[in-house]
């Protein structure tokens, strides 16, 4: 289920309640976000969208925990994130957030392994159950056979399927993927978007997606436009994007 | 460690950018050892001072004799033990750049004085009994290759001039590594003997010891009260501060090679710093991935310092190899020219210290700069 009326039931996995997010630039406030509200069940697939400068990536970061709201909560699983300290934040993130970048952002000089493995070098793991759960995560991608590789030697799908394996191997509670087709063809893009549909139906994770792409948009569960800093459900749109899977 | 491989891999970037920065340091730390060697050579004397041991030159100079009828009056003092006494010769062996400290020394006190100063007994009793026999220091017999029964004519433009000529009855060592064997010493009967009359019975200096150390400046000034007024008068000080007051003869080199070591202190800071700060702007993104995905601020500060001190280690390490390498042929090259220079385990243990401190300080803020880095804004910049 997914409802942006700000009356979801406490069974949900997230819950965000009259969020603010205000920007000053010179000595003007720009209010991004302005009393959204939203719940999403475990297991949706959210697609978010909205013209440039809507706040699409802002309410990403706030999500994710790597931005700070200017008002409101936003509560995962259960830990209320908007008070909490840098420090307990970035614990935070380790454990609940994986992310998704339009850049793929992997680190250039380490290997698709060792990029996938980073965030299990913050665990308790041993070297050997690193190993496989890093061997896993490249095998739900289908890249088993490039784990050796750099960034480099790959192409931009493979890439952003490794972005995807480092996301899921530490089993994060949900996805955050910004714009994760944005920098590839339609084939590529169209696999990346398979790889995440599967990851929500086979292996029931929760990702919440910005995209500017009407057809990337609609292989989600439901798409929500932001329209003046609040959300709204994409079947109500006047513009018809379809949404799928609303409960 | 889990993160070596990530801090390597890091290292390796940018391998000529690395390689330049590895060299530059390198070089600079060879310097500031080398440095810091020529700084401790100046400040040897003062080093191998005997605690107990006072040196007497005359008051005007130490170039102004004083005359040997003192030796017994100075003897008379409470609390002198022993008393010996030298004087500069000032030649040269062969040719002019074959220059080293040659001493006339009375053979009879000599060891008591300079107990640290090793002479097998029977090349010493040889010596005693050679009126024309010399002692050469260790390294000065192997500069030369002299051996035990040679032969050494000295030239010297002093005492009349002209060449004389030396049986080589022994050669000493010294106890501790900072001890000087570049000397060359021979017989005051044999020098009283072939000076011209205005040299006779006058030395340069005293060198006595003391049954205690504590009582030295009293010894000291009853010296010097003793010969008030008199032709000569005295200058009486403990050898450290005779030492350390010959070193001055050369100017200020102390402060000359200290502001050298600093410039070549900060510009190695500075390189280095330079280095780690283009490393991290470059992985600005990078940087933001790492604590999106909850490596903490103390972690990507860990990082940036680890990378910092490895450069260091490694370029501090080659510095510090080339000065191994390096030092022992400029002390021959410069032999006579400075005091013995020698690369002594605490200048190593320095060399590292430095490049330690150097690296630290050289990732500190740049470090810094990472952990204060905004993930959000970070990610926008790409």
């Amino acid at each position: 289920m997914v409802n942006v009326e700000g009356n979801g039931g406490p069974a949900g996995l997230i819950h965000v309640r009259d969020l603010d997010k205000t920007y000053r630039r010179g000595g003007e406030e720009i209010h991004v976000l302005q009393g959204l509200n939203l719940d999403v069940s475990p297991g949706e697939f959210v697609a978010f969208m909205g013209p440039s400068g809507s706040g699409k990536t802002t309410l990403l970061n706030l999500l994710g925990g790597l931005d700070v709201p200017t008002r409101g909560s936003i509560t995962v699983a259960g830990d209320e994130i908007t008070h909490m300290s840098s420090g307990k934040l970035t614990e935070w993130r380790a454990r609940h957030v994986g992310f998704i970048f339009q850049m793929y952002n992997l680190i250039p000089v380490l290997t698709a392994f060792q990029n996938v493995e980073l965030p299990l070098l913050l665990t308790k793991l041993s070297k050997s159950e690193r190993r496989a759960h890093v061997e896993t995560a490249l095998s739900i991608v289908g890249l088993t056979d490039r784990m050796d590789h750099f960034p480099r030697q790959l192409s931009g799908g493979q890439e952003q399927r490794v972005t995807i394996a480092r996301a899921i191997v530490s089993d994060p509670t949900f996805l955050l993927c910004d714009e994760p087709t944005g920098d590839l063809d339609r084939k590529s893009a169209d696999e990346v978007m398979a790889l995440l549909q599967e990851l929500v139906a086979h292996h029931h994770k929760t990702v919440l997606m910005v995209t500017h792409d009407p057809l990337v948009a609609a292989r989600a569960h439901i798409t929500l436009h932001l329209e003046k800093g609040v959300l709204v459900e994409g079947s109500k749109l006047p513009h018809g994007v379809t949404a799928g899977g609303v409960a | 460690m889990k993160f070596a491989r990530i801090i390597w891999a890091n290292l390796f970037r940018k391998k000529v950018r690395l390689l330049l920065t590895i060299g530059s340091f390198a070089v600079a730390l060879f310097l500031f050892v080398f440095l810091a060697v020529v700084r401790d050579a100046f400040n040897r004397g003062t080093d191998v001072a005997g605690a107990d041991r006072l040196v007497v030159i005359n008051r005007t100079s130490i170039i102004n004799p004083i005359p040997l009828k003192y030796r017994d009056q100075i003897l008379r003092i409470p609390g002198v033990k022993v008393i010996t006494h030298n004087n500069w010769f000032g030649g040269t062996y062969i040719e002019e750049k074959n220059f080293f400290p040659q001493f006339v020394i009375d053979p009879e006190n000599q060891r008591q004085v300079f107990p640290e100063l090793i002479v097998p007994d029977n090349q010493w009793n040889a010596f005693v009994k050679d009126r024309v026999g010399a002692i050469a220091g260790a390294k000065l017999a192997e500069r030369f290759h002299w051996k035990v029964g040679d032969r050494i004519p000295i030239k010297t433009s002093l005492y009349g001039g002209g060449a004389w000529e030396f049986n080589l009855d022994g050669i000493y060592h010294g106890k501790r590594p900072q001890d000087d064997e570049t000397q060359f010493w021979f017989q005051w009967d044999y020098f009283e003997e072939r000076v011209p009359q205005s040299f006779k019975g006058q030395i340069g200096w005293y060198v006595l010891r003391v049954d205690n150390p504590d009582d030295a400046p009293r010894i000291a000034k009853s010296i010097d009260d003793l010969f008030m007024n008199s032709p000569n008068e005295t200058k009486t000080e403990t050898e450290s501060a005779f030492a350390a007051g010959w070193v001055k003869q050369f100017g200020n080199i102390q402060t000359l090679i200290i502001s050298i070591g600093t410039v070549v202190f900060f510009t190695l800071l500075l390189v280095t710093g330079n280095t780690m700060a283009i490393s991290v702007r470059e992985r600005t993104a990078e940087l933001a991935v790492f604590k999106a995905i909850g490596f903490s601020d103390r972690m990507i500060l860990f990082f940036v310092l680890a990378e910092a001190l490895t450069i260091a280690l490694i370029g501090g390490g080659i510095g510090i190899l080339l000065a191994l390498a390096a030092i022992p042929g400029l002390a021959t090259a410069l032999n006579g020219l400075l005091p013995s220079i020698v690369l002594a385990p605490p200048m190593l243990f320095f060399g590292i210290a430095v490049a330690i401190v150097t690296g630290i300080l050289s990732g500190i803020l740049p470090g810094f700069g990472a952990m204060r880095l905004r993930v959000v804004n970070a990610l926008r910049r790409v």
